[in-house]
């Protein structure tokens, strides 16, 4: 990596603003010039709950975490105790020096599988169960200890503004956590302030307030905390770099796609993204009048995959958004818009399952799941974005292939990328292109949806289309859309839908069904959200003078054997990465490709991967000293 | 050109038993059409699962044949994408008031103006003669082992409670007045719901087509003695006349006490009406100023293969 490697992480309760505080930062960051890579990581819970954020800032291009935590921001005791030892030799702790006698059992929230490893921990260094003890054990391996009385800094910033409110207001922690930090790396203060107007443009007191108290924070500690190794104080920026939530790409890749009506039912950590696109339901279209998404909220994800269904019918292009047990409920629909070659859109943003499992956590669990959704042989296109700037433009091809081929098409997001913040490349809607396949915009004479073509694709009506009508059933039915139980026709439009699998493969480009990052001796083979640690990984690696291989394959189904296979010709030993435990990806390819894995690395833990955890199992696997298997376990 | 009863018949085989109260249904559904000159190419059938889904393929519209239970969620998708069509929703008591319940009650919250038609029987035909939601507690009709062990849902009382501002019964072989109805529930603007008794020749033994006649009573009384009778013929006044809260309640009281009327005396008609409450296409206007000039479904979204939405707005407020 470059020169400046930086990791940062703020914690607290749920509700106390670790987000908020995040995102002034990360944007500090990223108006500076740096490349910013943030994470969140929070309970299932509204209020009182551990969450952190960590934002990884670098002069170079970053795509992941990694587990050294550089500076940590903690206002409550919590946070010391979940994250102390992350923290590396020469990094720091800023914290609240009214915790110094706060023991873990003065922490309600600390559960007890956790406590009885740190309180095991803490016995083999011979310290208390108090945050001096942890504390020590940071000092001790090289850690700044930055000391901060929250409250006698408010009560100073109160009495030199002569605000009293200012006293004991515990919701600027946040503001004063993030701009001591910020004082601490030598970060101009203007970025900060600049940022503090933005995010309270509609209330220019609370801008005031919050400006005040970061001028007066970051003073403090430019003041007191000096020699600090490392200082951030602005990089060249890059031109067109736009800094975005994970759920940002797949909301305007429907908007600029042309989707018009998304349905859904609130769940974590997908509805994020429908919350966004009703917020922005009017759009700017060029040379005409105002369009918009009609997003509609429904009764349960069964509804919502049914309205999306009946909106594609009048030839809107539709979708949904969900997560695992949402998208449970939805496979009977499924089967239905398959046998009625219904293009439809779903976005999945997967979390950790079973049942509802680790709701707010990530995993990439749904893959198998996704492939075989549904009762019944019937066509569809499983298709996985790896990071944030590739959802965008993915989402267009999705829309592109469902109308293509008509069929559904499930994209594959996760709770790692819905969570993360992350600078990247401005998104160029003139890169995606618009193919609504053979949808009709008039017809005359008799007309048969279901009419049996060379292609194998029959001309699309629509819903209201003058003399365009056509029938649907989830029965089999005839060319009309009649029901039939005619064995003869069975074999015809069964070999009919089933042939779009072929003509998946043969029409989209090898480029968009697996992207390959080179390939070595050692390849690694994976899909989704791991894509951004795995390249971190192997360009530590590759200075290390170790080339590791990549491909990432995002066609998951129907699965390109052929070209997976063609790539990997040269590889000697494959490596499958995935977020989860039975190594999904694994089985396709095992099944496809008839190859063997040699070595796994999972994790299902709910906690993303990090670049670091990677790098060292990959390590392991070329010195030959690795598991078959290797379970990664990083992050609180 | 103006078109003809035949003109809505499709010439699929239909295979209901020989006396069923669906083809009573499927006829006045027919006449409606033709009555109120619908273009054939911008209305939409939207059935469910059972016999009575196959509604749709018997009518020369755009037919569309769902999935059990969840006709009202496909249906509203279309309205709602184009509000232009003129879409009615068809199904049976099991199909919208079992397995599809929660979206009775959620598309009545909506008030999406289109139409709802329960096939309402008692029994599950098409899987042997079940139970189905509307048979009363402890009657065993002939294919059930024992006796209905659940407590019957009371479909007009769960419509008006629901929020579906149109709420009528009819009976399948009043074909006449069962057409009326739907072409004042099709005209009516916002969700309407048409509870349709409609006797099961095959397995439903207790509310045959002679028990709604009222043969049984005829037998003691010695005349002819129909179970059904029409609220309008009494000077039921069913509309509400003025936005107040009063008036709502009195006219949903009056509907429930109604809705519950059995036995031996069965209301049919109009239970309960309201337009004053607004149908969903105008609260979406309410977000949506052009939303029924330019739904969804007529929305330009590109120009020679590329996309014309500007999201330059917003991707300026990511910019760093």
């Amino acid at each position: 990596m470059g020169s400046i490697d930086f990791s940062w992480l703020i914690g607290g309760p749920q509700g106390s603003g670790v987000e908020s505080g995040a995102n002034v930062f990360s944007k500090v960051c990223a108006e500076m010039g740096y490349h910013v890579f943030g994470k969140r990581e929070f309970y299932s819970n509204i209020k009182g709950e551990h969450s952190y954020f960590t934002v990884r800032v670098s002069d170079q291009k970053i795509h992941s975490n990694v587990n050294d935590v550089t500076l940590m921001a903690s206002f409550d005791a919590e946070t010391i105790f979940r994250h102390f030892d992350e923290v590396a030799a020469g990094g720091g702790i800023v914290y609240d020096s009214d915790l110094e006698k706060t023991t873990t059992d003065d922490v309600p929230t600390l559960d007890d599988y956790f406590k009885e490893r740190l309180h095991k921990f803490l016995e083999s260094k011979n310290k208390p169960f108090t945050i001096p003890g942890v504390l020590e054990i940071a000092k001790e391996k090289g850690v700044h200890l930055y000391p901060v009385s929250f409250k006698g800094l408010l009560a100073d910033l109160s009495e030199k503004t002569q605000n009293p409110k200012l006293r004991g207001l515990v919701r600027m922690y946040n503001v004063l956590g993030v701009s001591l930090s910020l004082g601490i790396i030598q970060m101009p203060v203007a970025s900060l302030l600049r940022s503090l107007d933005s995010i309270f443009a509609k209330k220019p007191l609370v801008a005031e307030i919050n400006k005040q108290a970061a001028i007066f924070s970051h003073d403090y500690a430019t003041e007191k905390f000096v020699g600090f190794s490392h200082s951030l104080s602005g990089n060249k920026k890059e031109p067109d770099t736009i800094l975005v939530q994970g759920h940002f790409g797949t909301a305007m890749g429907k908007m600029v796609s042309g989707c018009r009506f998304q349905s859904y039912y609130p769940i974590t950590p997908a509805s994020d993204e429908s919350v966004y696109l009703e917020s922005h339901e009017l759009l700017e279209v060029k040379n005409d009048r105002p369009g918009s998404t009609l997003v509609i909220q429904t009764e349960d994800e069964i509804s919502a995959m049914g309205m999306m269904i009946g909106a594609s019918l009048t030839g809107v292009r539709a979708s949904t958004s969900t997560s695992g047990p949402g998208f449970a409920l939805m496979a009977e629909a499924l089967g239905w818009a398959g046998i009625n070659e219904v293009p439809i859109v779903i976005t999945l943003y997967q979390r950790s399952g079973p049942s509802t499992g680790l709701p707010t956590r990530h995993g990439q669990d749904d893959l198998l799941f996704a492939v075989h959704a549904g009762h019944g042989d019937f066509p569809k296109i499983v298709y996985a974005s790896g990071d944030i700037e590739e959802s965008f433009y993915d989402t267009g091809r999705c829309f592109n292939y469902s109308d293509i081929f008509q069929i559904p098409v499930i994209h594959m997001m996760d709770k790692f990328l819905s969570s993360s913040v992350v600078t990247c490349k401005r998104f160029d809607p003139q890169k995606i292109t618009i193919d609504r396949g053979q949808l009709l915009e008039k017809t005359d004479g008799e007309y048969k949806r279901f009419a049996f073509t060379d292609s194998g694709i029959s001309p699309r009506s629509r819903l209201g289309l003058d003399n365009g009508i056509f029938w649907n059933t989830g029965d089999e039915s005839d060319e009309y859309g009649h029901i039939t139980e005619d064995p003869q026709v069975r074999i015809k439009m069964m070999d009919k839908r089933m042939s779009r699998l072929d003509l998946v493969l043969k029409q989209i480009s090898q480029d968009e069904q697996v992207v390959s990052f080179g390939v070595h001796d050692y390849t690694v083979i994976s899909w989704g959200s791991t894509k951004g640690p795995i390249i971190d990984a192997i360009e530590l690696l590759k200075k290390e003078g170790i080339n590791i291989g990549f491909i990432q394959i995002k066609l998951l189904h129907p699965f390109p054997a052929d070209y997976v296979k063609s790539l990997l010709k040269d590889a000697k030993t494959i490596i499958d990465i995935e977020a989860n435990h039975s190594a999904q990806l694994g089985k396709l390819y095992n099944q496809n490709v008839l190859g063997d894995i040699d070595y796994y690395i999972l994790k299902y833990t709910g906690r993303g991967m990090t670049s670091t955890e990677i790098y060292d199992s990959l390590k392991k696997i070329v010195q030959n000293k690795a598991n078959k298997r290797e379970i990664l376990s990083h992050g609180a | 050109m103006a078109l003809k009863l035949a003109d809505y018949k499709t010439d699929v085989h239909n295979d209901w038993c020989p006396g069923c109260g669906d083809f009573g249904i499927v006829n006045a559904l027919q006449m409606a059409l033709a009555e109120m000159g619908i273009q054939r190419d911008k209305a939409v059938i939207f059935s469910g699962i059972g016999c009575s889904g196959k509604t749709s393929h018997y009518i020369n519209t755009y037919g569309i044949h769902t999935l059990h239970g969840r006709v009202l969620t496909f249906a509203q998708g279309a309205k709602l994408s184009n509000p232009n069509l003129t879409v009615v929703a068809v199904g049976g008591d099991g199909d919208g008031l079992g397995i599809g319940a929660g979206h009775f009650v959620a598309a009545g919250r909506r008030n999406i103006d289109m139409t709802y038609i329960v096939f309402d029987n008692g029994v599950y035909g098409l899987t042997k003669g079940q139970a189905s939601p509307t048979l009363k507690l402890g009657e065993k009709t002939k294919s059930l082992p024992t006796p209905n062990t659940n407590y019957n849902v009371n479909p007009i009382g769960l419509a008006v409670t629901s929020g579906f501002t149109f709420v009528a019964r009819g009976y399948s072989y009043d074909v006449r007045h069962l057409k009326d109805l739907i072409v004042k529930a099709v005209n009516h603007k916002g969700l309407s719901f048409l509870d349709v008794l409609q006797p099961c020749p095959t397995y439903n033994d207790i509310n045959t087509r002679d028990w709604y006649a009222g043969v049984d009573l005829a037998k003691e009384s010695m005349e002819r003695h129909s179970r059904i009778y029409k609220l309008e013929d009494t000077g039921f006044d069913p509309v509400v006349h003025v936005a107040e809260e009063a008036e709502v309640n009195e006219k949903m009281a009056q509907a429930l006490i109604k809705s519950l009327e059995w036995g031996n005396s069965i209301p049919t008609g109009i239970f309960y009406q309201n337009e004053i409450v607004s149908p969903y296409s105008e609260r979406m206007i309410d977000k949506i100023p052009n939303y029924l000039e330019n739904p969804p479904s007529v929305q330009n979204i590109s120009q020679n293969g590329l996309p014309t939405t500007d999201i330059s707005k917003l991707l300026d407020s990511l910019q760093v």
